[in-house]
């Protein structure tokens, strides 16, 4: 029982981070209906950037371990969402009318493109964050000692899901994503500035995936350059398991996610982990091709 | 037809003589792009003509590539058998897979085919059933040998794979133009309107789907026998990707834009080996730019004439 929960609680951990990942996709998918292949570089690159940040400016010596990484995080949302406008610009805006195909090819190009600088600019051998960050301590939360990171890592991804929630059901600018995410052309005809819109969508999303790259960074200590890969391909499984297009569903469909992997991973085979994802990806699409809180839609003509 | 000639035997000419001009690293280069060559042919028939968007290629050369290896090392069956037994297993195993999602959206296809590339790769990587050697693969795999006469050196695999190469632009341009071929092209530009119109669209990507897969098993059979060594890194995700974009890059579609693609990708990124490190770099500015400005690929199809004079004429593109 006492395995059982502690794989819950590291499951939770996880998944809220491809949860984070996640809402980029899905994001990107409800407003231009295209996989964004190089959101989980834009992953990779947070994770990069915070470790650059970290050693150059010494945020956490000056400012404490606490408030440090908050500016910490901050500024590599900040930066990495000035790398997803410019990505949208450069790889996705000229072919808005292009048959979807391009646009994908596109997106693996963009990917191989970013994941190749990142190599050239930080090596292709494994980044080691410092490890005194974040207290290593762990907290009794009724009878069972959990790590206080997973905590943090938990806590920092609800708040942050949380936000989004609040910005996109209650301000007018979320609104306008959700219309434009509903019907462009309606939208347009409303008056909304749809390429405003995707703009947005190419803010907000890189900025949480590279909070995420952040956290695993802080959580496992070691970032590479080819990690975006595998971590953007399960947290765009979380946004297919949860429905994709739909933002409470990338949220669940990751915390999900994230805790049958830490289960399949203890109680079946940890070798087998990454397939176990993979298996849930392909169940989903053939059972329920519309996810968990998916609503059955009529195929178009 | 008289024109086609023309133009193909002067090329079919010098191909031939190719190897005696280069060394051995250079006809190692084009036995490469001839391999990848016709991988993009066969990732063609289910991309570029049934029209679905298909990521997982690699899992069914894979499947070729591992039958070869374990019926060669263990049975010690000679390769060159093995060439359709590994193209029925991989054709097998697509017919497998692809049955429950063949009928998916284009983007969920695409990423139903990455999981199933992955899958693939882990299963080999964790050494299921115990035969496939997990990390390290398989080793010793031997030589093929024809009438007697066994093939080692990169000038001799040249002839093998090339002469496969010509076969396999030969049965995709005759399928192309099939009754089957057509079919495909109607799914491609509207699938309701084919079903409207009495084509059993879910029966003909399936059968595209599974050819494709036993043409890709057949080249794992001679990537093989020519390396003599396999691992599970070899058949990864990137390389369907590399697949994929030769055949979008070249033109979805056209047999001719499929090859130049793959001489383009494959051979081409030698020249700059020199530059090792950003090769890859250019490589993927490359596919964005070529979206953004030549979408439709560097050889697009010709528009083609359905009428059936005009294909007796031999006016119908290649």
């Amino acid at each position: 029982m006492e395995q059982f929960f502690q794989q819950l609680t590291n499951g939770l951990a996880v998944g809220g981070i491809y949860a984070l990942i996640a809402l980029g996709y899905t994001m990107v998918y409800g407003v231009m209906k295209l996989i964004n292949f190089a959101h989980g570089d834009l992953f990779t690159i947070g994770a990069y950037l915070g470790l650059t940040v970290l050693l150059s400016l010494g945020l956490t010596d000056h400012l404490g371990p606490l408030a440090g990484v908050l500016v910490l995080a901050l500024m590599v949302m900040g930066l990495v969402a000035v790398v997803g406008v410019v990505l949208d610009r450069v790889a996705y805006k000229p072919l808005r009318s292009s048959p979807r195909l391009s646009a994908v090819v596109s997106a693996l190009g963009a990917s191989i493109f970013l994941q190749n600088t990142i190599m050239l600019i930080y090596g292709a051998r494994f980044r080691v964050y410092p490890h005194d960050i974040l207290p290593k301590m762990a907290v009794n939360v009724l009878g069972l000692d959990i790590p206080l990171m997973r905590i943090i890592l938990f806590g920092t991804s609800l708040v942050l899901m949380l936000a989004l929630y609040f910005f996109i059901q209650k301000t007018r600018l979320g609104t306008a994503i959700r219309a434009a995410a509903i019907d462009q052309g309606a939208a347009k005809l409303m008056g909304i500035n749809v390429d405003r819109v995707i703009m947005l969508v190419f803010i907000i999303g890189p900025a949480l995936g590279g909070a995420a790259g952040l956290m695993v960074g802080l959580y496992y200590g070691q970032v590479n350059f080819t990690m975006g890969w595998v971590y953007g391909l399960k947290a765009f499984t979380a946004a297919i398991l949860g429905g994709i297009g739909n933002i409470p569903g990338a949220m669940v469909g990751g915390l999900l996610l994230g805790v049958i992997e830490a289960l399949g991973a203890a109680y079946i085979s940890v070798a087998w982990k990454d397939a176990i994802a993979f298996c849930v990806l392909i169940l989903i699409l053939i059972v329920r091709p519309t996810g968990l809180l998916g609503e059955r839609v009529a195929e178009k003509v | 037809m008289k024109r086609s000639l023309a133009l193909y035997i002067p090329l079919v000419a010098v191909m031939a003589v190719l190897p005696l001009f280069l060394d051995s690293y250079w006809t190692d280069v084009l036995n490469n792009v001839g391999l990848y060559a016709i991988l993009a042919l066969s990732l063609n028939i289910i991309l570029g003509h049934a029209g679905l968007f298909h990521m997982g290629h690699a899992a069914f050369y894979a499947m070729g590539a591992y039958t070869t290896a374990i019926l060669n090392t263990t049975y010690h069956v000679p390769v060159l058998w093995l060439m359709p037994v590994s193209g029925l297993v991989a054709a097998v195993f697509a017919m497998v897979v692809a049955r429950p999602i063949i009928h998916l959206r284009g983007d969920y296809l695409l990423i139903v085919t990455i999981g199933i590339v992955e899958i693939t790769r882990i299963a080999l990587i964790n050494n299921v059933f115990g035969i496939t050697g997990g990390a390290n693969g398989i080793f010793g795999i031997s030589r093929p040998s024809v009438f007697g006469f066994t093939i080692r050196k990169p000038q001799e695999f040249y002839y093998l794979i090339w002469i496969f190469a010509g076969l396999t632009v030969f049965f995709f341009h005759r399928l192309a133009h099939s009754r089957f071929g057509r079919a495909l092209n109607y799914i491609k530009e509207d699938e309701v309107a084919a079903e409207g119109n009495g084509v059993d669209t879910g029966h003909y990507k399936l059968v595209a789907f599974t050819l494709g897969a036993f043409w890709a098993g057949m080249v794992g059979t001679i990537y093989a026998t020519k390396m003599t060594i396999i691992a599970p890194e070899s058949f990864s995700f990137w390389e369907s990707v590399v697949f994929f974009t030769i055949v979008i890059l070249g033109g979805s579609g056209s047999i001719r834009g499929v090859i130049l693609g793959a001489f383009l990708i494959i051979g081409l990124p030698e020249i700059f080996r020199q530059f090792a490190t950003a090769r890859m770099l250019v490589f993927g500015a490359a596919m964005v730019a070529m979206m953004v400005f030549r979408p439709q690929g560097l050889l697009p199809p010709l528009p083609r004439r359905y009428a059936t004079k005009s294909l007796k004429d031999g006016e119908a593109s290649l």
